[in-house]
């Protein structure tokens, strides 16, 4: 096979694998500040600041396989 | 018609040697309609405040107390810094989801480096299989096809490009939130603040330092990579949309995009105050 298909299937590969890890992620830190919330809802506002920082972070290693991809392709 | 997507922003003049590219006058405009509404809703201030000026004051406000509640006593220092980021990001990313913003444009011919450097590809293939004499020969044929190809190649270059989907954009506001962490540990620990880098006391903290340095550096990246790739992905995706089914289904996904970039620009100003508490964390 030449480079470029070589490159077409790799960037999916990347972004494929490389979004597995941070959806489980998010799904168990958003289950986890839905139940926390269910528990105790005044508790609501700051359950729900550290979930989107848990969130961001998490988020941030799709973002690095997204980045990763879109050089393999297009660099 | 291909789908047009573009890792760099295009540069579409120039101001003496400085490129000015699209993502860069977008940036402009951005800065226009902050500085406009600023003056505007604090030209006539008053304690009874007018419609415009109570829809800012609930917007500050709002942030104010959001921020107090991450830094606690800090805010009043830190506000100004993290209030600027939120709102730049955030009329920036949105800026970026404007009708017309990416779509409007003008074709211009593919720019003759970049065919050279496809035909340099080229010939570098060739050299690898053929002899010296066969290089004059290709030597001759890239002339012609540069010719060819700069006559009828044409890519399309927008007016305007969101300044967040432009890497260059991000890495200087992570810059920016890098350097004011160590600036406020240095403002209100003094000297005493560089202990958390460099400590000569025991071996452990000493290394605990360097990993301090290091990871302090990584969150310019970490910073940069998620306000662009968020935003860059963004705009792929409402592309991609756009370009199977131009009518109702970009719809749900607009939405989704005011979302991420609200979220992002909130999530990219709790970061850098969480750092900065952090950085002022050692304080006794």
């Amino acid at each position: 096979m030449d480079l470029d298909a070589w490159r077409l299937i790799m960037s999916g590969a990347t972004i494929a694998v490389g979004g597995i890890f941070p959806a489980l992620a998010i799904g168990m830190i958003t289950a986890k500040a839905v139940e926390a919330i269910g528990r105790n809802p005044e508790s609501a506002s700051d359950v729900r600041t550290s979930m989107i920082l848990g969130v961001a972070f998490a988020e941030a290693i799709a973002i690095y396989g997204l980045v990763t991809a879109l050089i393999i392709k297009f660099v | 018609m291909a789908l047009h997507i573009s890792l760099a922003a295009e540069t579409i003049g120039h101001i003496g040697p400085l490129p000015i590219t699209n993502s860069l006058l977008m940036t402009w405009g951005v800065m226009l309609i902050l500085l406009f509404m600023s003056l505007l809703s604090t030209r006539k201030l008053s304690l009874i405040p007018n419609h415009f000026q109570s829809v800012i004051e609930i917007i500050l406000e709002g942030l104010y107390s959001f921020f107090s509640s991450v830094v606690g006593h800090h805010v009043k220092m830190i506000f100004p810094l993290v209030a600027s980021l939120f709102l730049f990001i955030i009329i920036s990313n949105w800026s970026g989801l404007l009708p017309g913003v990416g779509t409007i444009g003008y074709t211009e011919p593919v720019v003759a480096e970049q065919i050279e450097f496809e035909e340099k590809a080229r010939v570098d293939e060739k050299i690898a299989e053929d002899t010296h004499e066969a290089i004059l020969s290709v030597d001759e044929v890239n002339v012609t096809q540069s010719e060819s190809a700069s006559s009828h190649a044409t890519k399309f270059v927008p007016l305007l490009r969101g300044p967040t989907a432009d890497l260059n954009m991000t890495i200087a506001l992570a810059i920016i939130a890098v350097i004011a962490m160590q600036y406020f540990g240095f403002k209100t620990l003094g000297v005493k603040y560089s202990h958390r880098f460099i400590n000569i006391k025991n071996p452990i903290l000493g290394f605990v330092g360097f990993l301090e340095i290091i990871s302090d550096l990584s969150k310019v990246i970490s910073f940069a990579f998620r306000l662009f790739g968020n935003i860059f992905a963004g705009e792929v995706l409402l592309a991609v949309m756009a370009f199977l089914m131009p009518f109702i289904a970009p719809m749900p996904f607009l939405m989704l995009e005011l979302f991420v970039g609200f979220i992002q620009a909130l999530v990219f100003s709790t970061l850098t105050s969480v750092f900065i508490n952090v950085a002022l964390a050692h304080e006794e």
